[in-house]
């Protein structure tokens, strides 16, 4: 199967990226060092190209009670132009995607899965649909997404806009036009940092990208690919899907019970899975499953997914999900879930790297919070 | 960045240079580099440690991956390069200079090797 290409696909060529294979995308993985990446997006601004994302839409009469019903949040709720992270379950409360949902109108949300889940999620929404008054829409191939992240967004993407960016707070969204060319602004993000995604149609991709690159120079903004997005979101502490989330846990047991939402008020307060979710809340506060901790190394080898978490004597306690070098820390990091017993900050646990047990130690999340 | 002509080349990405007193310096190429991405930690082989050609001696890390270290060529480790453990990204700025990786008292004479040209077709170049 040939690889699906984004709008901005010949400008990555002729940067000269190193693409890969990201959920049958054809992606920038990095332009240059992904380590300069991570620090430009860290001190100064970044630009990503993030298409690969997949747009839903749910509009009509009833599109806020049918999210309600599809998903754990309480959707409804949202006020017009706000966003919510939240997530997708199955009915036996597994985590089908994390998802972000900004209402966009009074009738209308968009609703953005991960590229990897992004046909179950339209999928599912489809099926859950029937019985409201509600229409779900692909809109994966309506929208290019280029993000700009970084303490310097504001400042770039306030050159090209008359839209009241200061107005614009932490996830929310405004329509508006940049450089001439109409975008739903959000800010939101997955690097720990301020900054924005722009939803665009295809075909303004490239002038809105072009755009941002001439205003961003002499900040020091460079493009940046979807290496340093792992290592900035893993250093924030945010979870991604297939290695902190997967179908066979649930939003308790992943330390995320809080975007299930048993309070909703809408449809009698009945949505997918909450029976299921009702007993793991329970279970979850009873007996504490595997805890999701941070690990920091002194050390330089770097733990990766799916190596086994370790104790003193050798018996494994838990496995790591995600781990790479953190540019801002120095050293290496990682996330894994653990036995409780070895989840309390500074507890010293080890990770079996090819076979040498390399101590690291038990740190709170996120290993990195930008000053505010 | 092009392979330079004077040294010798594994399938594996290694470059190895010609032999001066019996010992020659082996690295990894440009092509090699850039794939790994920034290299974070080089794990090399001991001084004094006597290897074979295509055996695993060490390995290098690099944000995404961990990659296996092979030797082009059999021999004795006379020095490893402290410069580039202290600094693993000598191997992205300055792969056939800088980033060297050991030194090798060769035994025999390394075979299979490929020339400049030979292993710039090798990668596709």
């Amino acid at each position: 199967m040939s690889l699906r290409l984004t709008a901005l696909d010949a400008v990555h060529r002729a940067l000269g990226a190193t693409m890969t294979d990201f959920a049958g995308w054809d992606m920038p993985l990095r332009y240059g060092s992904e380590r300069e990446e991570h620090n430009a997006v860290r001190t100064k601004a970044g630009l990503f190209d993030l298409s690969h994302m997949g747009e839903i839409t749910v509009s009509g009469p009833q599109a806020g009670e049918m999210l309600d019903h599809a998903l754990v949040g309480f959707v409804s709720a949202l006020a017009e132009h706000k966003a919510r992270y939240t997530m997708i379950c199955a009915a036996d409360g597994g985590i089908l995607d994390d998802l972000i949902v900004y209402r966009t109108g009074d009738d209308e949300f968009m609703v953005v899965a991960n590229a990897s889940n992004a046909q179950l999620v339209l999928d599912e929404l489809t099926a859950r649909v029937e019985g409201f008054d509600a229409v779900v829409r692909d809109d994966r191939d309506a929208y290019a997404l280029i993000a700009v992240q970084g303490p310097d967004s504001p400042a770039i993407l306030g050159s090209l806009t008359d839209a009241d960016l200061p107005g614009l707070k932490y996830y929310t969204c405004l329509p508006a036009t940049v450089a001439g060319r109409p975008a739903l602004l959000a800010r939101t993000g997955y690097t720990g940092e301020d900054g924005f995604e722009l939803f665009v149609a295809p075909a303004d991709a490239v002038a809105l990208w072009q755009a941002l690159t001439e205003a961003g120079t002499a900040y020091g903004l460079i493009p940046c690919g979807l290496s340093c997005r792992d290592t900035l979101r893993l250093e924030a502490g945010m979870p991604l899907y297939g290695h902190e989330l997967n179908t066979s846990l649930t939003p308790f047991d992943a330390g995320l019970g809080r975007v299930v939402r048993f309070d909703k008020t809408t449809n009698e307060g009945a949505f997918v899975g909450r029976a299921a979710l009702e007993k793991a809340a329970e279970q979850a506060a009873a007996t504490p499953p595997r805890v999701l901790v941070g690990l920091v190394s002194p050390g330089r080898r770097v733990p990766r997914a799916e190596m086994n978490v370790v104790d003193a004597e050798g018996t494994v306690i838990g496995s790591i999900t995600s781990g790479a070098p953190s540019p801002t820390l120095g050293k290496p990091i990682a996330m894994a879930y653990v036995d409780a017993a070895h989840a309390t900050p500074g507890a010293q646990v080890a990770v079996d790297v090819r076979g040498t047990h390399e101590p690291v130690e038990v740190v709170a999340l996120p290993f990195y919070k930008r000053a505010r | 960045m092009s392979n330079p002509q004077h040294l010798t080349y594994s399938k594996e990405h290694e470059w190895l240079t010609a032999v001066e007193d019996g010992v020659a310096t082996v690295g990894i190429t440009a092509f090699a580099a850039d794939a790994l991405g920034d290299v974070v930690y080089v794990d090399l082989p001991e001084v004094g440690r006597t290897i074979a050609a295509g055996e695993t001696v060490g390995e290098l890390e690099s944000t995404k991956s961990v990659s296996d270290l092979y030797t082009p060529a059999s021999g004795e480790v006379v020095e490893v390069n402290q410069a580039v453990i202290d600094d693993p990204a000598l191997v992205n700025s300055e792969p056939f200079e800088g980033g060297w990786l050991f030194k090798l008292r060769l035994e025999g004479t390394p075979e299979g090797l490929l020339s400049a040209d030979e292993y710039t077709a090798h990668t596709g170049g």
